[in-house]
């Protein structure tokens, strides 16, 4: 079976395109359009892998991961963040909340799913 | 279609979406709402548009929206006050930024001064140093705005020399936390070049003291690879702060000092799995803060319009056939209190409830409109030296797509005049006793069945004397013409009549508000004014929720049924004996109130007959095109007056002159819709319009 992977972003474009990469590399992708969604996404999917945006209405990227990581079956589940925030303090921040790692838009797919093996079993 | 490209047209509706929020939060925030959310969902905006461009490489897009959403990011952290020097800035990068999504999806030139201009503005605001290194965008290397956004280069050693490294690894409990694993690190590791790895167990204690949160192995791995130290070091990049990491160069001698033993590091991890299982803790606790559900974005579905028009056509054929069928048992004698009846009655409520329900589809809020035209004013108002704020009410009144698509061009040229010719300059303002900053205010409402979309403004009003020695000037009015206010008035919506003395290069794009009353009226919609010297205009348009269905007047002609569309028809009158004249053998007038309108018998005009028929036997219809001619049309009688729904003929039929479509009456019997404008049109074309003014 495939991996099933959790998309959280608030922007339909980067759903969409992220959908496109993992789908055409062979990834399950269940998605959700901001913080709250995921947890509730999460909850009810059991993805493998969570790929989440940090600025988003309701609920940010790093209330989301802090959210997920006191649910216990997702204490280790691997999480990326993926924004086009490459400052330090923001990669710190997303990595103090709980973060496994980060993607750096705009992504390439050759190199998205690269991280995804990076972090993934 | 190849689905980068279908994720291209989403990006684009998005980036629309994405305009409005940002010029609502900004106006938001120009009005003094700084709260975070405000100021979160504009930097949002331009964030997301600035991602979904890198995505397409729409470079331009980026540059700009990269500068635009590091000053915001200022804003949004308290490093930078939103004045209203900033805020005005920000609403003209705004523009620059729809532009340039205009310009990326249509394609087309751009003129890049502006946006550098405004490059450097918003960096002025940000630093004052960053504007004198921005001023040379192309010289500046660093300014590359992937520099800031994209990957970070992996520096690639081109020379085939094989580097050895000792890396010595502990990770903290905290690196496991977050869902790192060294097996991971390890096969990464083994990706670069040939890995040899060492676990320490020295440190794992006994099994009662074991602490399953706790990371007692550490590795200690030698790697032969053609990659650099920092490509090794790339692949702790994660993890960098949550182990102890060692990494060093192995000189080339003491490169097989050291044997060490292949060690699998899948056995490795499984320390950590242990907590996974144990902690099942605040599970339910995160579950209720993610309560409150009601996600906007998750409660609609896109829609192809297609299906909807199709479902909108099929209702239209089902309020037929429910009027036929009503017919059809009432003909067959069924009596008025039977229960057939009665289950006639309910379906006709619930036909006419799907129908407005299914209408409801096609309908959206007239925000992105109203929206649209705060930047209009702005524009204007930078052009004409005034100080406009435009209001806006009732944004979120529902209108037919169509009609809020054909409402952007006429409602901008009204925004337009309300601000050219309606507002007067400041100091005007000042002397005149009001507030220097004037005010437009656009709303939206619904009135019985249809919408009313309000444009006012407080500025001079109409200046009636001379709206009225112009239409003498022009010739559109006789020089003794009697008019009423009302009429003076309307005199603006006259082919011809312009009220700037020059034609400014704002309103007086060669249109005047006669096209705009032509397109309102081409909508099935009406406009009227109201104004009041020295405290401005108030133009109204009235305009039908809907395209679908229309309301008509039922008439005979020669034996034909014919619907007229009743927004055309001014009054109705029979003519009396000694009020229609003949003027040579193919044109005649009535006389209607001491002025003259052409006469056109509609059988005659359309070939159902070959010869006029007399109007006295028949009724006449004083109707007014889209162009404002007025002219009487005669039809043998009225038989009822109704909502049809329209039936396209052009599909089937081509376009047939004078009629502009069909519909289905209750008894079966298809109805031709005149097209009022084409039989005028085609009749006459004699009339002037000072006819038409003594017919006022």
């Amino acid at each position: 079976m495939s991996m099933k992977i959790l998309t959280v972003d608030d922007s339909r474009t980067m759903r969409d395109m992220l959908r496109l990469a993992l789908t055409s590399a062979g990834f399950d992708v269940v998605q959700a359009v901001d913080g709250l969604d995921g947890l509730d996404v999460l909850d009810r999917e059991n993805p493998e892998l969570v790929i989440t945006d940090i600025n988003m209405p309701k609920m940010d990227g790093f209330g989301f991961i802090e959210g997920a990581r006191k649910i216990g079956r997702f204490r280790v589940v691997p999480i990326l963040v993926l924004t086009t925030e490459s400052d330090p303090d923001k990669k710190m921040r997303a990595k103090k909340a709980g973060a496994t790692g980060w993607i750096v838009k705009p992504f390439d797919p050759v190199k998205l799913v690269d991280v995804i093996r990076r972090v993934a079993a | 279609m190849d689905p980068m490209q279908a994720i291209k047209v989403t990006f684009f509706q998005e980036c629309e979406e994405q305009l409005g929020e940002l010029e609502t939060g900004l106006l938001a925030m120009q009005e003094g709402s700084v709260d975070d959310e405000t100021v979160n969902a504009v930097f949002r905006a331009v964030h997301s548009i600035k991602g979904g461009a890198g995505a397409f490489k729409l470079d331009r897009l980026v540059k700009f929206a990269h500068v635009f959403e590091t000053t915001l990011d200022k804003i949004r952290n308290g490093a930078l006050a939103p004045a209203n020097a900033v805020m005005k800035t920000m609403l003209r990068a705004a523009d620059v930024l729809a532009d340039l999504v205009t310009v990326s999806r249509e394609g087309g030139a751009f003129d890049d001064t502006r946006s550098n201009e405004l490059i450097a503005e918003l960096n002025a605001h940000c630093d004052e140093k960053a504007a004198v290194k921005e001023a040379h965008p192309e010289e500046e290397g660093d300014n590359n705005p992937f520099a800031a956004l994209g990957w970070e280069p992996v520096s690639l050693s081109l020379e085939p020399e094989i580097n050895e490294y000792l890396i010595v690894f502990r990770p903290k409990p905290e690196l496991y936390a977050k869902g790192n694993e060294t097996t991971r690190l390890m096969r990464e590791l083994s990706r670069l070049g040939a890995l040899t790895v060492h676990c320490e167990i020295a440190d794992v204690p006994l099994l009662a003291n074991f602490e399953p949160e706790q990371s007692y192995l550490s590795w200690r791995a030698t790697l032969r690879s053609h990659q650099d130290i920092a490509a090794v070091q790339a692949v702790f990049e994660f993890v960098d702060g949550d182990c102890h990491l060692d990494i060093e160069p192995v000189e080339a001698s003491e490169a097989h000092a050291e044997p060490v033993a292949e060690v699998a590091p899948e056995a490795a991890p499984e320390a950590v799995e242990e907590p996974k299982a144990a902690a099942s803790v605040p599970r339910e606790a995160a579950k209720a803060e993610a309560g409150g559900q009601g996600n906007a974005t998750q409660n609609t579905i896109r829609v192809d319009l297609d299906r909807v028009d199709r479902l909108i056509n099929l209702v239209g054929e089902l309020v037929i056939n429910q009027a036929m069928l009503t017919q059809r048992v009432l003909e067959a004698g069924a009596v008025k209190n039977a229960s057939i009846a009665t289950g006639l009655d309910d379906l006709e409520h619930l036909t006419r409830e799907i129908q407005e329900s299914v209408m409801a589809i096609r309908a959206q809020p007239v925000r992105p409109l109203f929206q649209r035209m705060s930047r209009i004013v702005r524009e204007i108002a930078d052009a004409t030296g005034k100080n406009v704020r435009l209001k806006t009410e009732g944004e979120g009144a529902e209108v037919d797509r169509t009609v809020i698509e054909r409402l952007a061009d006429p409602l901008t040229h009204m925004i337009r005049n309300a601000v050219d010719h309606g507002l007067e300059r400041p100091d005007a303002r000042i002397a005149a006793g009001k507030p220097a900053q004037g005010e437009v205010r656009l709303s939206a409402a619904h009135k019985s069945g249809r919408v009313v979309i309000e444009i006012a403004d407080d500025g001079r009003g109409i200046d009636r004397p001379r709206v009225k020695a112009i239409a003498i000037k022009k010739g559109l009015i006789a020089p003794d013409a009697q008019l009423t206010d009302g009429e003076i008035d309307n005199l603006l919506f006259m082919p011809g009549f312009s009220t700037a003395e020059t034609v400014s290069n704002i309103s007086g794009r060669g249109v005047g508000m006669d096209v705009v009353k032509r397109s309102i009226q081409a909508l099935g919609g009406r406009i009227a004014i109201t104004s009041k010297l020295g405290h401005g205009s108030t133009f109204s348009l009235s305009l039908p929720l809907t395209l679908a269905v229309l309301d008509g007047m039922v008439v005979r002609v020669a034996d034909q049924t014919l619907v007229v569309p009743l927004n055309s028809i001014l009054e109705t009158m029979k003519p009396k004996p000694g009020e229609v004249y003949g003027l040579g053998p193919d044109t005649q007038v009535i006389g209607i109130r001491g002025g003259f309108t052409p006469l056109i018998d509609v059988g005659y005009a359309l070939g159902f007959r070959t010869h006029r028929a007399d109007p006295m036997s028949g009724v006449t219809l004083l109707i007014e095109t889209e162009g404002g001619v007025r002219s009487a049309l005669m039809v043998d009688a009225i038989q009822d007056q109704r909502q049809v729904v329209i039936k396209s003929l052009e599909s089937n039929y081509g376009h047939v002159e004078g009629i502009a479509a069909a519909t289905i009456l209750g008894d079966g019997r298809i109805a031709l819709i005149l097209d009022t404008d084409a039989i005028v049109h085609s009749s006459s074309g004699r009339n002037s319009p000072s006819d038409m003014l003594l017919a006022g």
